[in-house]
């Protein structure tokens, strides 16, 4: 199953009708790897848009948003397929009511980084990066959440914070969501993200038993 | 200095010292990735015939990276002993490769020369070895260190307890460590990767961890593999801190990718030392490397991975750990594509850290999208623990079930010391007779339900919640 999911294409169709009908608008965008071989050979094929993808966005011309989610296949579409939606409207029900977070945007043969590339052109104050981590041989399905503040294609990973192993055996989509939002909060108000910033959520969050419900 | 060698009516021209370097190296596609590799295998065989011929002294005086732009070639070369350098100082790479091999090159002259040795060099003579040359002289090689156990003693090896969780769940974590402690793993440390990097419960992991330590009176240490930063703030809050930990890289904007410098690195060691809790040794830092990391952050300039990967040796050797890892298949099929490329790595990693005077263990590990599986695994991990590899990692099942890669298990481990007569620290064997997991001939027992170390478990990690 782990080696499949790594080959397994992301159904960016059927993600879209899902988050249409959770009345999200959608764009797909897709990095410069042109294949799953590319992909795997090429990471910095992966962290950046191709040129039509690019021209895309530029020509969007969209007003800043506060907080932007891009869900990018990664290593597993299967995590994507199963997480990305009701994960992502899990966030939203607990998002600060005034951010603004525009569409959705839907990278494929994506890496990490390219949602900093993404971020830059629309104007987000911060994104999220919803990806599929890659495989393990009993968790071929996990998702992991990076968040970049004041994202540009300068950022490295000092700069992000990562949430991962989303999935039924892992962090369930309600802990997951909580810890971002106190995340993304921090980040606006210290005004970083990264290594600058600390997590202290489970002061604040109600029993940790919580987190072991599962998803 | 100009670098070129001819082949027949060939000439082969290199640009400088680190294309010679990087073309010179085994095929891998960390190095495609980076445009340095060499195009041909002629042209690999004319650069490694070229670099044969290059003095050691050379390393000295034409560095590889500017040593006005980073710390770690300031390092390199500051801290370079020209005293232990003098027995090798008049020999070619070409030579040096003969010299380690000689008989008369023994364990103590090694050591004596390993200060002597910069990463560049251990490097380059680890380009014209073929896999057996690099067993052989890492098995020369001796490194003890310790803190509550004596680790990287000839005859014995240790390994690391890898209780990972996908949600850091405290009797998940519990369960796995009892797991591998009743197969007698543990004695490198009980190092943990949380999953999350929330300071509190950080807190939680490293008390859970000291308690069993104590609760079972094993002489081992503890790690808590997160940020350095936050176990310098949990040391301040008083947390049981044994062995600080941080993930490292060969260059100063590699390191910099990770949140960290020499400096801070530092910081945290006299942090550690100032808690005292070592018994038998001081030795407090536990480092994790991994050819790759320094290109993956964009941070290579030109020089090859496994050169790359040398370098962050000087950066762990300067701060005195008590284990360093090379988590060799770990970055995935960008940077090792296969089985081949891995193996291969994971005994230059070994080798240049055992020469350059460190207490090197192996992740022998791959992951899912790589070439690679378990049978590859059981080749490198046989070869390494015949080259005398410090330790290795021990998981449930060999599959990490937070990291999400297939890395070794308990009883690989049992099977390595099974197979070469190797043996677990001594004071951590001892404890494992006394607990009766062990027998005297060294044999792990049956654990039935009466088992101390059943009994003894701490009550609340055995409630249901």
């Amino acid at each position: 199953m782990a080696r499949d999911a790594v080959h397994l294409a992301l159904d960016v169709h059927a993600l879209e009708t899902t988050l249409n009908a959770q009345g999200l608008r959608t764009i797909h965008v897709c990095s410069k790897a042109t294949d799953r071989a590319s992909y795997l050979l090429r990471p910095d094929f992966g962290r950046r848009l191709n040129e039509a993808s690019r021209l895309q966005l530029q020509q969007l011309n969209t007003a800043p948003v506060d907080f932007l989610i891009v869900v990018g296949d990664g290593l597993s579409s299967l995590a994507i397929h199963r997480h990305a939606a009701p994960l992502i409207e899990a966030i939203h029900s607990i998002q600060p009511e005034h951010w603004s977070f525009g569409s959705i945007v839907i990278a494929t043969q994506a890496r990490v980084a390219i949602a900093d590339e993404i971020a830059e052109i629309l104007n987000a104050r911060m994104v999220a990066m919803l990806i599929g981590e890659r495989p393990g041989l009993s968790s071929p399905d996990s998702l992991g959440i990076y968040l970049t503040f004041n994202p540009n294609i300068r950022c490295n990973d000092a700069d992000r914070n990562c949430i991962s192993n989303i999935r039924a055996e892992g962090l369930s989509y309600s802990a997951a969501a909580k810890k971002l939002i106190w995340l993304a909060q921090e980040a606006a108000r210290i005004q970083a993200s990264g290594v600058m910033l600390k997590d202290e959520s489970d002061h604040i969050e109600l029993p940790v038993v919580n987190l072991e419900l599962g998803g | 200095m100009v670098y070129q060698h001819s082949v027949g009516a060939n000439t082969y021209k290199f640009k400088n010292l680190k294309d010679v370097m990087a073309k010179a190296t085994p095929a891998r596609s960390g190095d495609f990735l980076a445009g340095v590799a060499a195009e041909t295998y002629a042209e690999r065989m004319a650069a490694r015939m070229c670099l044969a011929e290059i003095p050691l002294k050379m390393f000295l005086q034409d560095v590889l990276i500017p040593y006005e732009s980073d710390e770690v070639t300031r390092l390199i070369i500051d801290s370079h002993n020209t005293q232990a350098f003098s027995r090798i100082s008049h020999l070619t790479v070409g030579d040096f490769r003969n010299w380690l091999l000689l008989d008369t090159t023994d364990t103590a002259c090694l050591m004596q020369v390993a200060s002597g040795v910069t990463p560049e060099m251990a490097a380059a003579v680890s380009k014209l070895m073929r896999n057996q040359d690099l067993i052989l002289v890492a098995k020369k090689c001796t490194v003890i260190t310790a803190f509550r156990n004596t680790i990287g003693l000839s005859g014995h090896l240790s390994s690391r307890l890898q209780p990972n969780h996908p949600t850091d769940d405290a009797r998940g974590i519990a369960a796995s460590m009892l797991d591998g402690l009743l197969y007698g793993s543990g004695d490198a440390v009980i190092g943990i990767n949380p999953a999350t990097d929330s300071l509190p419960a950080l807190m939680d992991l490293y008390c859970l961890v000291d308690e069993v330590i104590n609760q079972y009176e094993i002489p081992t240490q503890s790690c808590i593999l997160t940020h350095v930063t936050n176990q310098i703030q949990l040391i301040e809050k008083g947390a049981p801190v044994d062995l600080v930990f941080q993930s490292i890289a060969g260059t100063e904007a590699a390191n910099k990718s990770f949140g960290i410098d020499i400096k801070l690195l530092e910081e945290a060691r006299a942090a550690a030392l100032s808690l005292r809790r070592g018994t038998v040794g001081n030795n407090v830092m536990y480092f994790e490397t991994g050819q790759g990391s320094a290109l993956s952050a964009n941070a290579s300039f030109g020089v090859d991975q496994q050169t790359c990967e040398a370098r962050a040796y000087a950066v762990a050797r300067h701060l005195s750990p008590l284990l360093t890892n090379t988590v060799v298949g770990f970055i995935g099929p960008e940077y090792l594509y296969d089985g081949k490329q891995i193996i291969r790595a994971g005994l230059e990693d070994h080798f240049c850290g055992k020469l350059l005077g460190l207490p090197i263990g192996c992740d022998v590990c791959y992951t899912n999208h790589a070439e690679a599986d378990q049978d590859d695994m059981d080749t490198l991990m046989t070869l390494l623990a015949s080259a005398g590899l410090t330790f290795l990692m021990g998981i449930p099942g060999a599959d990490d079930i937070m990291l999400n890669y297939q890395t070794t298990s308990f009883h690989d481990t049992l099977y390595l010391r099974n197979l070469l007569g190797l043996k677990a620290a001594p004071e951590f064997e001892q404890w494992l007779k006394k607990m009766n997991i062990m027998d005297q001939q060294g044999r792990v027992q049956a654990i039935t339900q009466q088992h101390p170390m059943l009994l003894k478990m701490p009550s609340h990690l055995l409630k249901q919640l």
